[in-house]
């Protein structure tokens, strides 16, 4: 799993082999292959782009256009192991009801995003007074598909309001791993694992 | 193009035993033409079935046989290409009900004469049990996938609903489970454009020296306008007028459009039966699996249709498909999911309509490759 970005990686890892997964937002189908020929999983996808769909099917997974927004209301309860959302939950409309519904379908959910509370975009917007754009959000605000940007705080807050529990959580600067000690500060990029 | 050449192998098996068909009446004496390319494995395992759409035959990659034109899938199907001939024993047959050697309306009732209206009313799936038996004659048990279009796809579906051992992979381009109120319509124009044409003489048009080709040709007409979409219609024809500067002031088929159209309805008609076209239809309005699956005891539910397939699925739409919107395809989809099948769904975007599945669409190609590849 070299190829792997570094969430996907760590969330590949930490799937148990042979369970039925869902990955929601599967692009071009990376997470799912490694899911399904290196963890024997029964793997999933649903993305919103044709052409990674067409890209899916053509590396054999199973894969379902469709909009995260809408179409999980098809899937049964508890249908799946895990759901995972990768980097996408930051792109909802509501990314509070997408996270219901992971957990409606899935008995464990991974989520991963951008942390906006990471230090080097407050101080972008402390001394630039301008939206950051930085390496995990390179995008310019007018154009970014990111429309609810979180911090690692706001997530917490949301998991306790909501009565989500977090079963584990991984931190990320730069590529590598990094303790929870003031994630909210020092992580780009957070990972967790929910669970009812 | 240089390469492995297609083999082409096309025949005639005569069923041993009548079809039970879905109205309860049975068909004795049955006849399948079939064609068959590229060669099976010793351990029969790299069959894949074709279906046809409505106006579809046999003739898949070989020259049609009336019109000398190339086969309906000629690029599809074939060495190297996406349904690689060189890999898969890829099977068509003229369905049942049919005008191209398989038993139909114009074909000998016991009696010596045609059918014509005598002949049972069909169904999609009795469309499959006639494909279910050529297999069996063709000792052939599993097949590595089934494919279609349009009816072909719905052909698939009820082969993977009703005989769920049989094909490990469905694909279904452009098709649907139900058909729509829309579609019934439009089938229905098209019987009635037939029936209004004194020719047709209550479909006993056999040997009389007369067939009903001026209603044939306008159900045509109608159904192929419902093949395209609009943007293809204005990209290639416009108000662009035929051979001509101005307007007649007449009925002439002034536009480009027209005479395109007439042509349609002409060559259909010195292609196809009448009466096949009258049955063939008539089974694609009958067809709805989720109803299907009522009457067999089920819940009514599409899903539960497919409780017993272990099949995978691909089920591909276009978006400028108005005939079999995406909706259906989605909804399909959807409802495999929640029966636990494996199952990918995707809209391409084409600009051809419905006959986009049979058009250059590249990412098809891709998609068609790609699934049957693993």
């Amino acid at each position: 799993m070299n190829a792997l970005r570094p969430d996907l990686a760590l969330i590949a890892a930490h799937v148990s082999p042979g369970t039925r997964v869902l990955d929601v937002g599967c692009g071009d189908g990376t997470l799912l292959e490694a899911l399904r020929d290196k963890r024997q999983c029964d793997a999933r996808g649903m993305e919103i782009d044709s052409a990674n769909v067409a890209a899916c099917v053509a590396k054999g997974l199973s894969v379902i256009q469709g909009d995260a927004g809408a179409d999980l209301a098809f899937y049964p309860d508890q249908s799946f192991d895990y759901a995972i959302l990768s980097e996408t939950l930051q792109t909802m409309m509501r990314p509070d009801l997408v996270l219901e519904e992971l957990l409606r379908i899935g008995r464990h959910a991974f989520v991963s995003f951008p942390n906006f509370g990471h230090w080097r975009v407050r101080l972008s917007l402390l001394f630039g007074g301008k939206m950051p754009v930085t390496r995990l959000l390179p995008v310019a605000w007018y154009e970014t598909p990111n429309i609810h940007h979180l911090t690692v705080a706001d997530f917490q807050d949301l998991m306790r309001a909501r009565g989500i529990k977090v079963e584990q959580a991984w931190f990320l600067s730069g590529d590598s791993q990094i303790s929870a000690g003031a994630a909210n500060f020092r992580a780009e990029h957070a990972i967790f694992v929910l669970g009812r | 193009m240089a390469g492995p050449t297609i083999t082409t192998v096309s025949e005639m098996l005569a069923l041993d035993e009548p079809l039970l068909l879905d109205s309860g009446q049975s068909l004795a004496g049955v006849q399948i033409a079939y064609e068959a390319y590229g060669s099976l494995s010793p351990a029969k395992d790299n069959a894949v079935l074709l279906c046809h759409a409505t106006s579809g035959d046999q003739h898949v990659a070989s020259p049609h046989p009336i019109t000398g034109k190339p086969g309906w899938w000629d690029r599809m199907v074939g060495p190297g290409k996406p349904i690689d001939t060189t890999r898969f024993y890829v099977i068509c047959a003229n369905v049942l009900g049919g005008c191209m050697g398989s038993t139909g309306p114009s074909s000998p009732a016991p009696d010596g004469q045609p059918y014509a209206m005598r002949f049972p009313v069909i169904t999609i799936r009795d469309m499959v049990r006639a494909q279910v038996a050529l297999l069996e004659a063709l000792g052939i048990e599993k097949l590595y996938a089934v494919v279609g279009g349009s009816m072909g796809g719905m052909q698939g579906l009820s082969l993977a609903a009703n005989w769920p051992h049989i094909a490990e992979r469905v694909l279904c381009i452009g098709g649907t489970a139900t058909m729509p109120a829309q579609n019934i319509a439009f089938q229905e124009v098209g019987r009635q454009a037939i029936m209004a044409d004194p020719d047709w003489q209550g479909g006993s048009y056999y040997n009389t020296g007369k067939t009903p080709a001026a209603g044939l040709g306008v159900a045509r007409m109608a159904a192929h306008i419902t093949y395209l979409s609009e943007s293809s219609l204005t990209e290639k024809f416009g108000r662009r007028l035929q051979n001509r500067n101005s307007k007649t002031f007449g009925f002439e088929a002034d536009f480009q459009i027209e005479s395109y159209l007439r042509h349609q309805g002409l060559t259909f008609s010195e292609r196809f039966d009448a009466n096949s076209y009258l049955y063939i239809t008539r089974a694609m309005s009958y067809f709805d699996l989720a109803e299907e699956n009522l009457s067999k005891g089920g819940g009514g539910r599409l899903a539960d249709a497919f409780a017993d397939t272990n099949a995978r699925f691909c089920v591909v739409s276009f978006d400028s498909d108005w005939l079999y919107p995406t909706e259906l395809s989605r909804g399909l989809a959807h409802a495999l999911n929640a029966a636990g099948a494996p199952v990918s769904f995707v809209e391409l975007s084409a600009p051809f309509g419905h006959d986009s599945f049979l058009l250059e669409v590249p990412e098809l190609d891709r998609v068609v490759a790609g699934f049957l590849g693993q």
